[in-house]
């Protein structure tokens, strides 16, 4: 309580400054997915507090506008030979915002803290990748023993369980940012709350009211400070994308983080180029159960595939937010040329549908002998049209459909326990750019991810084989493999691409377009 | 009086048990957990998470934990919004729902309470069908439809006010949300009032009053109004609990910092010490409220008697 | 105070020969705004069931080029859309086309191909939402170029269609169906048991008034939403289902409210004269307790249906309503209030029949009200 009133007080004061300073200061007001559930960057999951994050820290490296990987604390970084050893020097004028050095050990202490199982990250298996994390977060070592060392005040060396050729990418990530070390001493998890948090980054929290608004001011001791044009950031949740909007539409807010599909058109129609629809790391896909008898043909699964008319669901249902995905990986992802596209990507849809009935016929149905399947998906947004329009597709093969509807958590619980299903609707979105991140989702050993309960040796040893291989085009090579034998098999049947949606207003300048859907602040100025 | 309420406080606290203990165990049946998330997490991951928040361990001894804590007025850390403890998130968020709650009912009994009066007194004329047709008006259409509509016309059409946003409670980002909170309450106070007003001006006693000659203002504001008012003094616990419980379609539009969002949020989450905390909060409230509105109506009405 | 006019209750059955209800009967027949009321519910009711056998569009068809069309009197296709259909779906039979014309309701197009024109490459153009009968008029001498002839399908959909496709119109049909019986069938449930249990704890009081208040309190405070996910994690999606969760708590409100006008209503004379004359507890709960607590319970009820169907909504959001390709009015109103900017009509189609279904419901409340009120005979 004496917390929440302190922060009360913190924003009556910041009103009262803000008055006073009113003309010169350029606010930015920031339609943000939700409100972060922590602003702790060890504890965090989402999308959402990964923006707010990145504003009010600098990792390692960061995310340039256009999303290149480039120096952030880190002024620059050296590989060892055999790729196993990072060592990152950092900038000598790096400084927290109360104008205390940053220093390697402060980094040292970030990662052991998230990989410190009593923390609690939800995210800690990202860093997998580093030396003994997955043991010191499974408890089996103490959290010291972790691959990452201070050499000096200014040099920093990881040491890494298998070659990582996205080891740059995933410092790019939340969890990688660091904390300031006295302050969690000293308050423990409550650090996080604007009075005790100290950040480095290019802002620093000012107010945090859930539900209502995070306020984030510009931070004097950030070395790139004289280049940050915009003074303050208030971030807005909208869990209503309407609601974002409409405050877009009467000039209330000056981005949006996403749109609501079902009025595209008219979005379109009235903001025009203030619309950006941008390919995105992401894939929406019906799981199908592959071990189960009436769908463990393979033909029947591709017969199923077949027959979806992606362009009609990506075009009409979605009004264009979503793209076709004949894939399981997105295209334009680093580390890999073009994904293993399904063969029929380019047929048109009658001489699939022909096809498809085809293979259902090899395969023991008929009309006579309809297949009936059950898609079970999580209520909210498109999820309802899109499956009432493959239901419609599929009837034109001779498949019977029934739906089976539940509120997401429900859903989720249901397929990581393993229940009993046909087909189940889920998505992914990448949590850095490789095809690693998409392919690992049905290896036999990932039971959480792995709804399909796809288990084909073959495929496990390709993904092994390209854990192990260290040139970058023959990696590709090796996961492109596998790729196509998920195509053939099809334990996942891709439907669409996520794209990302915003609404940026003309006014905010610096907002580049780019597949991770990044854009600090820090980057970006706001004409008045 | 005195001996009442203390009764009826005495009774609360069985009430609450029961409501807390059945609350408990009704919320961990249900499939999911508050880690069952669309991305999926790491099986040593959860484990850790499952550690710290106590989940791992047996039903029993978790609900014994949480009465304990619960005798010790702590509702505990909620488990989505991690920064925050359930206290804190309903310390911050009941004044401003119960500010919008209060406002919205009051508007509602003002406005309700005179246009079901006059409707009652010129009742099957046009101002009567008229009122009635505008109250039905003001049921028939969902908040979730009265909502963004206000907020397009009064906020990105003509500009006048808002189109969301609290503000910090400035006065012009309240206007919308009490009204569409108001709106159907409105209705529903009017359409009260003017069917019990047709009874009480027939009843014996406004007859007679009148009959000594008062004017008819006076007998309608102090004598028909006194007996009309007793169904909606009854629909005043139920509206109450509803302006806290049902204002989340209010919220989300409009932006607002309430804890009518917990309600609904809090079980899809699975956020079982959010859960218990609306839990609590509304059966405290619905415990007092109702005995409040008893204690009105005994004093409105002598002939109630609680004995 | 007089008791010059409760104790009429008392002998009724025995002289007249009309009860209660046949008397209220003719009085509600007298009452011409229920009259036509009760007309319009019908008319909508016998709409709802008649009008899908009738009406050209089946509700859960899908015409996927006509996504989201907005209502109108006119037949679609329009006129500037039935060339680039026609060319379209020709490309997808991968034919080259020379020409379109349009002629009234027939569509002639020349088409030439590197081999023989296949005949079969009509049905790529009968799919088409657009045309129908599909035929091959003429084929050149070598085979390789042919004239193709459609007729234009007219189709009308006066109430748009919705994001799949499917006509309006015809789901509102079903909707109504659904949402009235939810509506009503709930909402007598919720009286039945709030007004019975309302009117007892009033009118026994005491102990047992408060004892039956606090279950009121307990059941009133539990989380909905877990009681309702777990009814459908136990016993899967069932329509009665629905009534039991929403009438497991609709009640509560009204009872409470019966049990408010009870306590006022016992201490009333003809109460006390019945009491006198020994009428059992049950006999004077239906016989004078309930009759006079009508007012408020009419006015409730009206209050309760349009709640009911918009609970339902939210509860085909937990997957306990209905379900696809089957729908209600909650359901599309809250579909159209998410189309609210792009495309109007599907949320003011829906918002009108439910409109009209309250309208005549709470016409038809009142009436029944003063039909029933005991002082007014």
């Amino acid at each position: 309580m004496r917390r929440l009133l302190s922060r009360f007080v913190l924003g009556a004061a910041a009103v009262a400054l803000m008055a006073a300073s009113a003309s010169a200061e350029v606010t930015y007001t920031r339609g943000n997915d939700a409100d972060p559930e922590t602003l702790d960057q060890h504890k965090t999951s989402t999308i959402s507090e990964a923006n707010v994050l990145r504003d009010l820290y600098e990792g390692l490296v960061v995310y340039s506008s256009s999303a290149k990987v480039v120096p952030g604390v880190a002024e620059s970084w050296e590989t060892s030979d055999d790729g196993l050893t990072w060592t990152f020097h950092l900038r000598d004028d790096a400084k927290w915002s109360n104008g205390e050095p940053l220093t390697a050990e402060d980094f040292v202490f970030s990662y052991q803290r998230i990989i410190n199982p009593e923390t609690g990250a939800k995210y800690a298996n990202i860093l997998y990748p580093i030396k003994n994390a997955e043991a010191a977060n499974s408890g089996k070592v103490p959290p010291e023993e972790i691959g990452v060392k201070a050499l000096d005040e200014h040099t920093l060396q990881f040491t890494l369980e298998n070659q990582t050729p996205y080891f740059l990418e995933l410092l790019t990530h939340q969890t990688s940012l660091p904390v300031y070390p006295p302050a969690v001493k000293e308050f423990g998890t409550d650090f996080v709350q604007p009075e005790n948090m100290v950040s480095n980054g290019a802002y620093t929290l000012q107010e945090f009211t859930p539900n209502s608004r995070i306020v984030l001011v510009k931070n004097k001791n950030f070395h790139d400070a004289d280049n940050v044009s915009i003074d303050k950031v208030i971030y807005i949740p909208f869990e209503d994308r309407s609601a974002c909007l409409r405050r877009f539409e009467a000039g209330e807010v000056q981005s949006c983080s996403d749109i609501p599909t079902e009025q595209m058109k008219y979005v379109k129609d009235t903001l025009g180029d203030e619309v950006h629809i941008v390919p995105y790391l992401g894939n929406y896909y019906y799981a199908v159960k592959a071990d189960k008898e009436k769908l463990s043909d393979v033909r029947v699964r591709q017969a199923l595939s077949m027959a979806i008319d992606r362009e009609f669901i990506a075009d009409e249902i979605w009004a264009g937010a979503m793209l076709p995905a004949y894939s399981l990986v997105p295209p334009g992802i680093g580390n890999y040329g073009e994904p293993a596209y399904a063969d029929y990507k380019d047929m048109d849809p009658l001489d699939r549908e022909d096809k498809a009935i085809e293979l259902l016929e090899e395969a023991g149905y008929s009309k006579d002998n309809p297949l009936s399947v059950e898609i079970r998906y999580n209520t909210g947004e498109n999820h309802q049209n899109t499956a009432t329009a493959i239901a419609d597709m599929w009837k034109n093969i001779g498949v019977k459909t029934t739906f089976v509807t539940a509120d997401g958590a429900t859903h989720y619980a249901y397929l990581r326990d393993k229940g009993d299903f046909d087909i189940a609707r889920a998505g992914w979105i990448g949590d850095y750019s490789d095809p690693q991140n998409f392919l690992f989702l049905v290896e036999s050993n990932n039971p959480g991810f792995n709804y399909a309960n796809y288990d084909n040796p073959e495929y496990d040893a390709l993904m092994e084989k390209a854990e192990e291989t260290s040139d970058l085009d023959e990696r590709a090579e090796v996961l492109k493999q596998a790729e196509t034998i998920f195509m053939r098999d099809l334990p996942f049947i891709p439907i669409l691409y996520y794209s990302s949606l915003s609404l940026v207003s003309d006014k905010l300048q610096g907002w580049e377009d780019n597949l991770v859907n990044v854009h600090g602040t820090r980057w970006m100025s706001l004409e008045q | 009086m005195l001996s009442y309420v203390l009764r009826r406080l005495a009774t609360a606290i069985p009430t609450l048990f029961v409501i807390i203990t059945i609350s408990f165990f009704l919320m961990r049946v249900a499939p999911g957990g508050p880690f069952n998330l669309e991305r999926p997490l790491e099986a040593k991951v959860m484990e850790n998470l499952n550690r710290i928040y106590h989940l791992n361990e047996p039903l029993w001894r978790q609900y014994l934990l949480y009465l304990s804590n619960l005798l010790h007025g702590d509702l505990g850390p909620s488990f989505v919004y991690r920064d925050f403890s359930v206290g804190d998130l309903f310390a911050a968020g009941l004044p401003v729902s119960i500010q919008l709650g209060a406002s919205a009912l009051t508007l509602a009994l003002i406005i309700g309470t005179v246009l079901g009066s006059i409707a009652a007194l010129k009742q099957n004329s046009t101002i009567d069908y008229l009122v009635v047709g505008v109250a039905t008006f003001g049921i028939t259409i969902p908040p979730f439809v009265i909502a963004p509509v206000l907020s397009l016309i009064f906020g990105v059409s003509l500009g006048w006010l808002p189109a969301g946003g609290w503000g910090n409670g400035a006065l012009p980002n309240k206007i919308l949300p009490i009204v569409t909170l108001a709106l159907p309450q409105i209705a529903i106070v009017a359409r009260l009032i003017r069917g019990a007003m047709i009874e009480a001006l027939r009843s014996d006693h406004v007859r007679t009053v009148r009959a000594y000659g008062l004017p008819t203002r006076v007998v309608v504001m102090v004598h028909a109004l006194r007996a009309a008012i007793l169904p909606v003094v009854s629909y005043l616990g139920p509206a109450a609990a509803a302006l806290l419980t049902g204002s989340i379609v209010v919220e989300t539009i409009f932006g607002i910092p309430g804890v009518g969002r917990y309600f609904v949020q809090a079980a899809l989450n699975r956020d079982y010490t959010l859960v218990m905390g609306t839990v609590v909060v509304v059966s405290i409230f619905v415990v007092v409220f109702n005995m409040i509105v008893d204690l009105v109506y005994a004093w409105l009405d002598p002939r109630v008697r609680y004995d | 105070m007089s008791i010059t006019e409760e104790p009429i209750t008392l002998d009724e059955p025995t002289i007249s020969g009309r009860s209660l209800w046949q008397d209220a009967l003719v009085r509600l027949r007298r009452n011409k705004a229920a009259m036509t009321s009760l007309f319009i519910l019908v008319v909508m009711a016998v709409a709802s069931l008649v009008g899908p056998l009738v009406w050209p569009h089946p509700y859960d068809r899908v015409y996927s080029e006509y996504v989201r069309v907005p209502a109108s009197l006119e037949a679609y296709p329009h006129e500037e859309r039935i060339v680039p259909e026609m060319e379209r779906s020709l490309s997808r039979a991968r034919v080259d086309v020379a020409s379109v014309e349009v002629e009234g309701d027939k569509v002639r197009a020349e088409i030439t191909d590197d081999d023989e024109v296949d005949p079969r490459i009509t049905r790529y153009v009968d799919r088409s939402d657009l045309f129908s009968n599909a035929k091959i008029a003429e084929t050149s001498a070598d085979g390789r170029s042919a004239v193709l002839e459609a007729d234009v399908a007219r189709l009308y959909f006066i109430a748009g269609t919705d994001g799949n496709g499917r006509d309006l119109l015809a789901r509102i049909f079903m909707a109504i169906r659904i949402s009235l019986a939810i509506g009503l069938l709930a909402t007598v449930v919720a009286l039945m048991i709030g007004v019975a249990y309302g009117a007892t704890a009033g009118y026994l009081g005491g102990r047992v008034d408060n004892v039956m208040m606090r279950l009121v309190d307990v059941l009133y405070s539990l989380p909905f939403i877990f009681f309702v996910i777990l009814l459908v994690v136990f016993f899967g999606r069932n329509f009665v289902l629905m009534f039991i969760a929403v009438g497991a708590i609709e009640w509560l409100d009204m009872a409470r409210i019966v049990r408010g006008q009870t306590l006022s209503l016992k201490r009333r004379e003809f109460v006390e004269a019945a009491e006198a004359l020994g009428v059992s507890n049950a006999g004077i709960v239906r016989r004078h307790i309930i009759p006079n607590v009508l007012g408020p319970v009419a006015v409730y009820m009206t209050l309760l249906v349009p709640k009911v169907i918009l609970l339902e909504s939210f509860l085909s959001f937990l997957g306990l309503g209905v379900q696809e390709p089957l729908t209600s009015l909650g359901v599309l109103i809250s579909e159209g209030a998410k189309n609210m900017q792009g495309a109007s009509w599907l949320l003011l189609y829906p918002s009108i029949a439910l409109a009209l279904i309250l309208f005549s419901l709470n016409f038809i409340g009142d009436g029944l009200r003063d039909a029933l009120d005991p002082k007014d005979r």
